[in-house]
């Protein structure tokens, strides 16, 4: 933003200079910080509106993955039979739908956070990263419902989590992360270019099956071929996570370190060119 | 060293045409237009036109004064407040500020229909920049100045209008910026309710906060303000203590045609299914006339365009002096038989014109506005200064004496004289 915000020593007050920016700007963490409540009343705000005047409320938490896990079971499961790594299937895609759907439903609200809240961007100034930041948030409310029915179906098969479920926050960390990177270049392009709204969708759809949620990521050729299947960041955070729950189909530990690498990048960059658009955002949203 | 709250210096904002409102492009546009360059080997800058929304302002405001800023639309006031409050970047120069910034470009911006009073209020109060901690304190307040205390817990989605608006400027009201800046947000709401808000900004202007303060309503510019800056199309004509800025303004900047026309883009889209068309003062013979002599009859015409039935819809006229003194306000349907016969406003082109007599008004310049609304539920359209006309006081009673008289009217009365052989 164009603003460096100091504390005039004596002075007691803050002072603000605005003025026109034309370089890079990298983001304003202190800034973020100090609008910390902001995001969290917008993050409350997406909970709370997420599911009114549904009949079934937030139980839609827990039907949409629970309905694909149902599709998945039936169509790769019993007629394609694609190995599900020795895991009971239902359990199998439930698992990896958790972190898809938390991925899923951060990267299509934030992408369009800037663009539905148009009349906030242009009236009022804070922080436009809230905004994707919040929308990202929210979906954790959705996986908590969703993640006390994994536990069930944990007991129902006798599923005793080992210790590899300690990496559990790390991998739904990096979920958030991959789509707040993804999410910050849809929102900052789709202000301007309002196709994103129609390009999101099928980019969504494309990265899931390019993701191992409906399959193992162990049905990828060793070496080199499973190296490159690491570039997609969900390939990693989906088996990881499913690894860390079931204990199996362990990720090569190249494919992790590549995707979590793309994970960063893709969050650093997409921040740069948000806080970059940023500037603009009123005058063209 | 002197103090003063805000410091800008050579302020200006450019902004490329069909940037703005909906005119955004779409990435075929954009993808075309590159491979159009490449095939032309053209690699300048995009050359769509540009103009300044601003241009070059400069001024201090020191801490505790209300300055007040006036001019057309597109004049650039909006733009102004917009980089003073962070929401828009400046082109050039720059502004200084010292302490918290308080905006109010719109009252109730990021309400949420689907939530209630209480919800929103918190939420309302975060955007305006509100801590969490002073939402709380001051809670109690805020509903009671709302009058909206039995619906608190109800979503917003079931208020009227008015409850809505109310509750809206309370929470506006409760901010406690060192700098406030307002944009004409008094426009809305029932009268009692506008007098409430405005007593509450005056309290706000003594308590010592320095307060920027945008508006057409005159009498509320020269109320509150002490101050005025003119802007005419981005850049300062003006800057003057309030009624000496009032009257320049209203001498000069409006327009002088006896007809005020309105461009579709010009109406918010917040009035449609109304929309404003024309405003014209005749003559008896139905002329368009800037300036009708004082002893004769004339007429003011609205024409608007409704595009679909309203019911109980009322249009009327504002009549005020240059200095934004109210004279009478009047609605075509004021008559208890047409009001009626008349409770549907039907879709289409249509008029209201109303006759003022002669030998009312005095000598001078008046300004005339409109209005559209349903009373008590919605006002679809108001411009309280939408154009200027001048009464010529030739034939004016009593011109044998070529005075002045004092006030707006003067009225061609009935007097007696009572002889002392009578009394």
């Amino acid at each position: 933003m164009a603003v460096t915000a100091k504390a005039r020593p004596g002075a007691g007050e803050e002072v603000t200079l605005i003025r026109p920016v034309r370089s890079w700007v990298a983001l304003n963490l202190r800034e973020i910080w100090r609008y910390r409540e902001l995001i969290f009343f917008f993050t409350w705000r997406d909970v709370k509106v997420r599911y009114k005047q549904t009949l079934l409320g937030a139980a839609w938490a827990i039907l949409k993955p629970f309905f694909t896990m149902v599709v998945f079971a039936v169509i790769f499961g019993r007629l394609a039979k694609i190995p599900t790594d020795d895991a009971p299937a239902p359990i199998f895609y439930f698992a990896g739908l958790l972190p898809w759907v938390l991925f899923q439903d951060g990267i299509t609200k934030s992408s369009t956070s800037l663009v539905a809240n148009r009349n906030l961007v242009t009236k009022v100034y804070f922080p436009r990263i809230s905004l994707p930041l919040s929308a990202v948030a929210a979906g954790l409310v959705d996986f908590a419902l969703a993640f006390l029915v994994l536990l069930g179906m944990m007991a129902y098969y006798g599923i005793v989590p080992k210790v590899e479920a300690l990496l559990l926050p790390v991998f739904l960390l990096l979920a958030l992360l991959t789509s707040l990177g993804a999410g910050l270049w849809l929102a900052a392009l789709n202000v301007a270019y309002r196709d994103i709204g129609y390009v999101t969708p099928f980019i969504v759809q494309a990265w899931l099956y390019a993701s191992p949620v409906a399959y193992s990521a162990t049905l990828i050729p060793e070496g080199i071929g499973r190296l490159l299947y690491g570039l997609n960041p969900m390939a990693g955070v989906v088996q990881g996570f499913r690894w860390a729950i079931l204990g199996t189909g362990a990720p090569d530990l190249g494919l992790l370190l590549i995707s979590s690498g793309v994970s960063l990048i893709l969050l650093v960059s997409g921040a740069l060119y948000f806080s970059h658009m940023e500037r603009t955002f009123a005058d063209v949203v | 060293m002197s103090i003063y709250a805000v410091r800008v210096e050579g302020l200006s904002k450019q902004y490329r045409l069909g940037e703005t409102a909906s005119g955004y492009e779409t990435l075929r546009e954009k993808l075309a237009e590159g491979f159009r360059r490449l095939r032309r080997l053209d690699w300048s800058r995009d050359e769509r036109e540009t103009i300044w929304a601003l241009r070059d302002v400069s001024f201090e405001v020191p801490v505790g004064r209300t300055l007040g800023i006036i001019g057309r639309n597109g004049a650039g006031k909006t733009t102004l407040l917009k980089i003073l409050s962070r929401v828009a970047v400046p082109t050039e120069g720059q502004a200084e500020i010292r302490g918290r910034v308080g905006s109010l470009l719109e009252v109730g911006t990021g309400f949420h229909p689907e939530l209630t009073g209480r919800e929103n209020i918190y939420l309302n109060g975060a955007i305006l920049g509100m801590k969490r901690a002073e939402i709380d304190r001051k809670f109690d307040e805020i509903v009671a100045f709302s009058e909206v205390e039995d619906f608190i817990d109800t979503p917003v989605k079931r208020y009227s209008s008015g409850m809505y608006l109310r509750l809206a400027f309370s929470v506006a009201a409760h901010l406690e910026p060192e700098i406030l800046l307002v944009d004409e947000v008094l426009a809305v709401g029932d009268a009692d309710f506008q007098r409430k808000c405005l007593g509450k900004m005056s309290d706000v202007a003594e308590e010592g906060r320095t307060v920027f303060f945008v508006s057409h309503n005159m009498g509320a510019i020269l109320h509150l303000t002490e101050e005025t800056i003119v802007l005419d199309q981005g850049r300062i004509v003006m800057r003057a203590p309030t009624p000496e800025a009032v009257d320049f303004y209203m001498t000069s900047g409006l327009s002088q045609s006896g007809e005020r026309r309105w461009e579709p883009d010009e109406v918010p889209a917040s009035a449609g299914p109304f929309r404003p068309v024309a405003l014209r003062v005749l003559d008896e013979s139905g002329e368009v006339m800037p300036r009708v002599p004082s002893d004769l009859d004339f007429w003011v015409e609205f024409e608007y365009e409704v595009s679909e039935p309203i019911r109980d819809l009322r249009v009327g006229i504002y009549l005020s002096t240059s200095r934004g003194e109210p004279i009478f306000t009047s609605f075509d349907l004021d008559n208890r038989q047409r009001y009626e016969t008349h409770r549907v406003r039907p879709a289409g082109r249509q008029r209201s014109r109303a006759r003022i007599p002669g030998n009312i008004l005095n000598e001078g310049r008046y300004v005339l506005g409109v209005n559209a609304s349903v009373y008590r539920i919605r006002s679809y359209f108001t411009e309280e200064h939408a154009m200027t006309f001048d009464v010529d006081g030739a034939s004016a009673p009593g011109n044998q004496w070529p005075e002045r008289r004092r006030g707006p009217l003067r009225p061609a009365l009935d007097w007696e004289l009572l002889e002392p052989a009578d009394a």
